[in-house]
C-alpha cells in the first residue's frame, strides 16, 4: 500500500467496488497485518457508575456518537448541551422521502419526488448482525428492523466488456465459478499433481470435498444435469403433474467464467461484515435519530455554525453562529467538550487543542461517495425478473443497484438504489449538477433493466463531498495514517475529546461512532470521577 | 470484446499481487451517440482518472467541490474559492495541493499522473480570472510528489 490516496490500486479498491465504504473496517481489515484490529466488543448498555457532581458536557455535532453521548451521559448525571449544524438530529443517519429538500453546497436544490413510504437512505443503509451497540440501541430505543439482503442469487452480476454486456445471474456465476474449480483441482488430484501438497488419506476427502461443494457429478465433472443444476438453476424448474419432468440448464465453462471477470463479485457476501444477517429499520435508517430524538431531543439547539472551541484549566467554551438568524456569535462553555464535528470540518475550526491532536485532525480528508434514488412506477424487478431485494453489481460508474428489502409484491411504486459508488467515478458523480447524476444513474442502470426507459419516473442523487455539513462520506484513514496519528485523534486533550465513526476502526460505519462515543464518554467519566 | 486483454490482465496481476481489480479496458460511457453540451462528461475505469486535459480534469473532478466557475463554497466547512485566489500566484501551490492534499482536500498523488495534475493546476491559474501565463511542468510535478513511504521498512 502505498497510501498516496486516491488511485493507488489495492485490495480497498476491490473492497470499494463491492460495495464496502471506502476505508471500512473491510477494506483496513483486509488489507492491514497490523495486530489489534478491533471488533466492536460492545458488551451492553454502559454502567457509568459514581456521581458526576454536577459536571457539565458540552457535545458537538447531534449524529449517533452525540447522541449516544447525550443519552448516556444525562442518565449518568451530567448537564448536557448538543449543539447541531443542522435543522435535525442524525448527521449521516438520514433518510430522504418524498416532500423533504435537500440543499447541497453550491446551492444545487432538489426536491424528493418520492410517493409515501419509499425513501433513500443517503448515508448508511444495513446494520450487520454483529455490530452489536447499534442493535442493542435499536433495541433500547423500539426501533423496529427487518432483514436486509445483502446476496440475492437471482440478482445480476454485469459487466459491459463480458457476455455481450447481457448481465447474468449471480447464481450461474457462482455456481459455474465453483464447479468448475473443483473440477479442476479434481483433475488435478485425480492426475497426482497435488500429491506433493495433499497426504493419501487426505486426497480422498479433499475428492470428496470438492464433489459436494462444487456440484461435480460421481465422475469428478461439473456437467449439465441434476447435480449442477440444483446450485445454478433449470432451464424449466420441476413442477408438478404431467408437465413436471424439470430440464437441466447448461453450465457455463470455466475459461468464460474466468474471463468474464464477474467471479470478482463473489467475495462480498463473505466479508464478515455483509455476511448474513444483516438488519435495516422499517421505514428508512434515520428512524434510529428519530428515536434518539424522543429521549434527548431537549438537549440539542439546532442550526448552530461552530466556529471556535476554545479552552482553559477550568472550562471549555464553543462560539457559534445561528444559520438561520445569523446576528453576533453566541458563546457557550461547559466543564468537558465531546466533540463530534467531523475532521473535514473541525480542521477548518478554531480549535484549542495539542499540536499532535491537530496534527490528526488535519491529516484527515473525507472519502468520495455518491448515492442516487430512482423511483420506479411499478416493482418491475420483482414482476419481470424475480429479484427480491439484494444487490446487483456492474463494472458500470454506478457501481451498483440496490433493491427494496421491504414491502415485497407491492403493486405501487418502488424506488431503487440506482448507484452506489466510490473511488474515480464517485468524484466524477459528484461534479455534476444533481439531475445529470441522476440522468446518468438510469442509462447506466438501462444496461442492466432496459424497463429503466419507460418505468423510472424521478430520482435524487447525494454526492457526499457537496453534503454542506461533512465535506465527504467517512474518514479516509489509511495503514499510514492510522500509524502516526489514530493514538492522537483518541485522547483527552486537556477538556475536549473527539468520537465519530472517524475515531474509529470501524470507520463509516454506525456502529464506529457509537463505540467511539461510548469509549470516549466511559474515559471521560473516569477522570472526571477519580479526578 | 469478451477476452481481456492478456497482457493487461499479466500486468495487473504482478502490480497487484493477487488482488486483482477491474479489467480497465477502456470503457465507452455515456450514451453512444450522445453529443457534448455544456456538461458533457466521461466516467473514468478503474480506479484512475482518464481525463487529460485541464479543462476536463477540472470539470470531471475538482468542480466537485471548488463548483463550475471556481467560486468555492461554504457550509458547515468551506471550500476555497480558486477565482482570484492569490495563493495561485505560485504556480507550484496548486500541484502541491492536488498531489498532497490539506485537510479536507484529499491527495490525488495514486490517481492522477504528472501530466495531469500539471495540466489541471495550469488550467485553474488560467481561468475564473485567473491569469498567470507561467506554467508548472510535469518535472517540477514529480518533484512534489512523497518519497517512498518509510513505513515499508518496518
Amino acid at each position: 500500500m502505498s497510501g498516496a490516496g486516491y488511485g493507488s490500486m489495492s485490495r480497498r479498491e476491490l473492497l470499494m467496488m463491492i460495495g464496502a465504504a471506502a476505508g471500512s473496517s473491510v477494506a483496513y481489515r483486509a488489507m492491514a497485518s497490523l495486530d489489534l484490529v478491533a471488533e466492536s466488543d460492545y458488551k451492553g448498555p454502559i454502567k457509568l457508575e459514581g456521581d458526576p457532581k454536577g459536571a457539565s458536557v458540552l457535545i458537538l455535532g447531534a449524529g449517533l456518537a452525540g447522541l449516544v453521548a447525550a443519552l448516556e451521559l444525562r442518565k449518568a448525571g451530567y448537564k448536557v448541551q448538543v449543539l447541531e449544524y443542522n435543522q435535525r438530529v442524525g448527521g449521516r443517519n438520514w433518510t430522504l422521502r418524498g416532500g423533504d429538500s435537500y440543499t447541497e453546497l453550491g446551492g444545487f436544490e432538489q426536491k424528493c419526488e418520492f410517493d409515501p413510504g419509499l425513501y433513500l437512505n443517503p448515508g448508511p443503509w444495513r446494520l450487520p448482525y454483529h455490530h452489536n451497540a447499534i442493535l442493542d440501541y435499536c433495541k433500547r430505543l423500539g426501533v423496529v428492523l427487518e432483514s436486509f439482503n445483502q446476496v440475492n442469487y437471482n440478482a445480476y452480476l454485469h459487466s459491459a466488456k463480458a457476455f455481450g454486456g447481457k448481465p447474468q445471474r449471480y447464481r450461474h456465476i457462482q455456481a459455474d465459478f465453483n464447479g468448475g474449480v473443483a473440477e479442476l483441482m479434481a483433475k488435478s488430484t485425480k492426475q497426482k499433481k497435488l500429491d506433493q501438497l495433499v497426504s493419501k488419506e487426505d486426497r480422498e476427502i479433499l475428492l470428496e470435498a470438492l464433489k459436494g461443494w462444487g456440484a461435480l457429478g460421481n465422475d469428478y465433472r461439473y456437467s449439465i444435469g441434476h447435480e449442477s443444476s440444483e446450485r445454478r438453476g433449470y432451464d424449466q424448474d420441476p413442477n408438478g403433474g404431467t408437465i413436471g419432468k424439470p430440464v437441466p440448464s447448461t453450465p457455463m465453462s470455466i475459461d468464460e467464467i474466468l474471463k468474464s471477470g464477474l467471479w470478482r463479485y463473489l467475495v462480498h457476501g463473505h466479508i464478515y461484515e455483509f455476511q448474513t444477517t444483516l438488519f435495516q429499520p422499517v421505514g428508512g435508517m434515520d428512524m434510529i435519530s428519530k428515536a434518539f430524538a424522543k429521549e434527548v431531543g431537549d438537549l440539542v439547539r439546532f442550526n448552530c455554525k461552530v466556529t471556535a472551541i476554545k479552552q482553559d484549566g477550568q472550562k471549555v467554551t464553543a462560539t457559534y453562529v445561528d444559520t438561520k438568524t445569523g446576528g453576533t456569535p453566541t458563546q457557550v462553555s461547559a466543564d468537558w467538550c465531546l466533540c463530534t464535528i467531523p475532521a473535514s470540518v473541525l480542521s477548518q475550526i478554531d480549535l484549542d487543542v495539542s499540536a499532535p491532536m491537530h496534527d490528526a485532525i488535519n491529516a484527515l480528508p473525507y472519502e468520495a461517495s455518491i448515492k442516487v434514488g430512482l423511483q420506479a412506477k411499478r416493482r418491475f424487478w420483482e414482476q419481470d425478473e424475480g429479484i427480491y431485494g439484494g444487490v446487483s453489481f456492474t463494472d458500470l460508474p454506478n457501481n451498483m443497484i440496490g433493491y427494496p428489502n421491504t414491502g415485497y409484491f407491492g403493486s405501487g411504486k418502488g424506488v431503487l438504489l440506482g448507484a452506489y459508488t466510490f473511488g474515480p467515478n464517485a468524484f466524477e458523480f459528484t461534479a455534476l449538477p444533481p439531475e445529470e447524476r441522476v440522468k446518468k444513474a438510469i442509462e447506466f442502470g438501462a444496461q442492466i433493466h432496459p424497463q429503466y426507459k419507460d418505468e423510472i419516473e424521478n430520482g435524487i442523487a447525494v454526492g457526499w463531498h457537496r453534503v454542506p455539513w461533512i465535506l465527504g462520506c467517512a474518514g479516509a484513514w489509511t495503514e499510514e495514517k492510522r500509524k502516526q496519528h489514530y493514538n492522537n485523534i483518541c485522547q483527552i486533550d486537556g477538556r475536549v475529546l473527539l468520537a465519530g465513526e472517524h475515531v474509529s476502526y470501524i470507520p463509516a460505519w454506525q456502529e464506529g461512532a457509537i463505540t467511539s462515543s461510548l469509549n470516549a464518554i466511559s474515559r471521560l467519566h473516569q477522570r472526571v470521577v477519580n479526578g | 470484446m469478451r477476452a481481456p486483454n492478456r497482457n493487461k490482465e499479466k500486468l495487473m496481476t504482478r502490480i497487484l499481487g493477487g488482488a486483482r481489480l477491474m479489467l480497465c479496458a477502456g470503457l465507452v460511457l455515456g450514451g453512444a451517440g450522445q453529443t457534448a453540451q455544456a456538461v458533457d462528461h466521461s466516467f473514468s475505469s478503474g480506479f484512475k482518472f482518464q481525463e487529460r486535459d485541464g479543462e476536463a480534469l477540472y470539470h470531471g473532478i475538482c468542480q466537485g467541490c471548488h463548483m463550475p466557475q471556481g467560486q468555492g463554497a461554504a457550509g458547515a466547512g468551506a471550500y476555497p474559492a480558486l477565482a482570484g485566489n492569490p495563493r495561485l500566484a505560485s504556480k507550484i501551490y496548486p500541484a502541491f495541493m492536488v498531489i498532497n492534499g490539506k485537510k479536507a482536500m484529499p491527495s490525488f498523488a495514486g490517481a492522477l499522473d504528472d501530466d495531469q495534475v500539471a495540466a489541471v493546476a495550469n488550467y485553474v491559474r488560467s481561468h475564473f480570472g485567473n491569469q498567470y501565463t507561467d506554467q508548472v511542468t510535469p518535472a517540477e510535478v514529480k518533484a512534489l510528489r512523497p518519497k517512498a513511504p518509510p513505513a515499508a521498512s518496518e
